[in-house]
């Protein structure tokens, strides 16, 4: 973002006043950390709730007779045939099948859907899709919206208390509750919570609301990103990018049988040549042995000190109480039980690929 | 009796009998956050003003902190390997980082003492 102008939440006075700590990220001005600090913080969330401000994300309403058509080319995505307020987590892929961004798409009414992208793709996420709208009729629209995320064991009843029924909200679906309300059932940290976009009037009068119950409390990027990483959850632009592929990342799941075979979306040639052939290296979680962190960018090498992977996301698992990684492992290692070592300022870290996530999902299913 | 200095990359030193005890300011463990790893250095290591002489880990990124003066290692907190989170709890006392016997204690004359450091974070 050189040159960019920082963009400032705004929320920002509310973060202030709560004694944040701000780092810039993706362009945006972010409170990183309040006073109790990153553990704290992240231990909160998975026992009580953690209130995020996840307003740097963005919002996009697509609309029109096209619009399902649309979301099946840019996606691999049968768009069409989720159910109303259905989510799914989905991606734009580019030819090669490299990930442009990580998505998640819901179905609002008959012809339309909201789409949920990253802070720092937003822009080029819009571009791109305002490209391959030509020629279908939908209408795109970026909604102006602060966006909060509700995490933890006890966010349905502090939404309860607040004035907000969410009792009925099955995991992975959306909802307009109120005017110009997005609200679903998901989240970033493993645990059951909520993702509100709203208007910032709104969203004080919730937040004032919110504030005084003593089980909520604000939750910086720092423990975001510690909990996502100890649910085995990826970032784009780390653990995702364009040169990496959903076969390689092991995000598969995310696209149905009929569609790997017969999808017509962006990258799906590539995407099956890759599936035929089989990804080259895979997504692991990485246990570092000890408690000293391995970080993103690490490089990894097997036992005979040949190159064997790198690590995409490292830092401390507060909930498991020690080092936690991802990266992407050759293909022929990538299995739970492998030994490689990671190269930390020239020593030798042993770490073991484990299975994802560290910590359980909490998700609320029906 | 020992007296303290300060630089201006946020650490103290606590200097007694030619030997300087280092850590970083509460200024310094604030910033960083909860510190969940300190790589410490061996005894006997030779370092020069501006060597890395410690990596703290936070959640979240590793920060080297550097020596402020030159001298050599004479012993590390090892109390910190099982609890790094002493620097944020006693920055300023437990928390110590490492001890190194001062090769040019001239050196000290550019560094702050408590008054001018406290001016210095503002």
């Amino acid at each position: 973002m050189a040159g960019d102008e920082t963009k400032h939440l705004p929320l920002e006075d509310l973060h202030l006043a709560a004694g944040a700590k701000f780092g810039a990220f993706a362009g945006w001005s972010m409170p990183l950390t309040y006073p109790a600090g990153v553990m704290k913080e992240h231990l909160h969330t998975r026992d009580h709730v953690g209130l995020f401000d996840i307003s740097h994300m963005k919002l996009f309403e697509i609309s029109g007779p096209g619009a399902a058509a649309l979301l099946a080319r840019a996606c691999p995505l049968d768009a069409a045939a989720l159910e109303l307020s259905q989510s799914r987590y989905t991606f734009f892929l580019n030819e090669a099948a490299g990930i442009l961004d990580d998505l998640i798409v819901t179905r609002l009414g008959d012809q339309r859907y909201v789409l949920v992208a990253n802070a720092g793709n937003a822009a080029a996420d819009e571009a791109h899709l305002r490209a391959v709208a030509k020629g279908f009729d939908t209408e795109i629209k970026p909604l102006d919206r602060v966006f909060l995320a509700i995490q933890g064991p006890d966010a349905e009843a502090a939404l309860s208390s607040a004035g907000v029924d969410a009792a009925t909200l099955q995991f992975m679906h959306g909802i307009e509750p109120r005017q110009d309300w997005f609200m679903s059932r998901s989240g970033y940290t493993g645990e059951d919570g909520f993702e509100i976009g709203l208007p910032e009037k709104d969203a004080r009068a919730l937040l004032g609301s919110l504030l005084e119950d003593e089980r909520v409390a604000w939750v910086g990027l720092a423990a975001r990103d510690s909990l996502r990483l100890e649910a085995g959850l990826c970032l784009h632009g780390q653990d995702l990018t364009a040169e990496t592929d959903p076969a390689s990342a092991g995000l598969t799941w995310a696209i149905s049988k009929d569609l790997r075979t017969s999808g017509t979306f962006i990258g799906a040639e590539a995407l099956r040549a890759i599936l035929a052939r089989g990804a080259d290296e895979k997504r692991v979680g990485l246990k570092p042995e000890g408690r000293q962190p391995v970080r993103a960018g690490t490089a990894l090498t097997d036992a005979d000190g040949k190159p064997a992977g790198r690590v995409t996301s490292g830092g401390f698992g507060p909930s498991v109480g020690h080092p936690v990684a991802m990266g992407y492992a050759a293909a022929p290692l990538a299995k739970p039980g492998t030994q490689l070592f990671a190269d930390v300022r020239g020593s030798k870290i042993p770490v073991v690929i484990v299975s994802l996530p560290f910590t359980p999902h909490h998700y609320r299913k029906g | 009796m020992a007296k303290t200095y300060f630089t201006e990359d946020h650490e103290w030193l606590s200097v007694e009998g030619g030997v300087a005890t280092v850590g970083i300011t509460d200024y310094a463990q604030e910033q960083l956050g909860d510190l969940v790893f300190v790589e410490l250095p061996d005894a006997g290591k030779k370092l020069a003003k501006g060597d890395t002489a410690v990596v703290v880990e936070s959640v979240k990124a590793a920060s080297d902190v550097y020596a402020p003066v030159d001298g050599e290692i004479t012993e590390a907190n090892g109390a910190l390997s099982s609890d790094p989170a002493l620097v944020n709890t006693a920055a300023t006392g437990d928390g110590w980082l490492w001890k190194m016997k001062l090769a040019d204690e001239s050196q000290l004359d550019g560094l702050m003492d408590e008054a001018a450091y406290k001016a210095h974070i503002g």
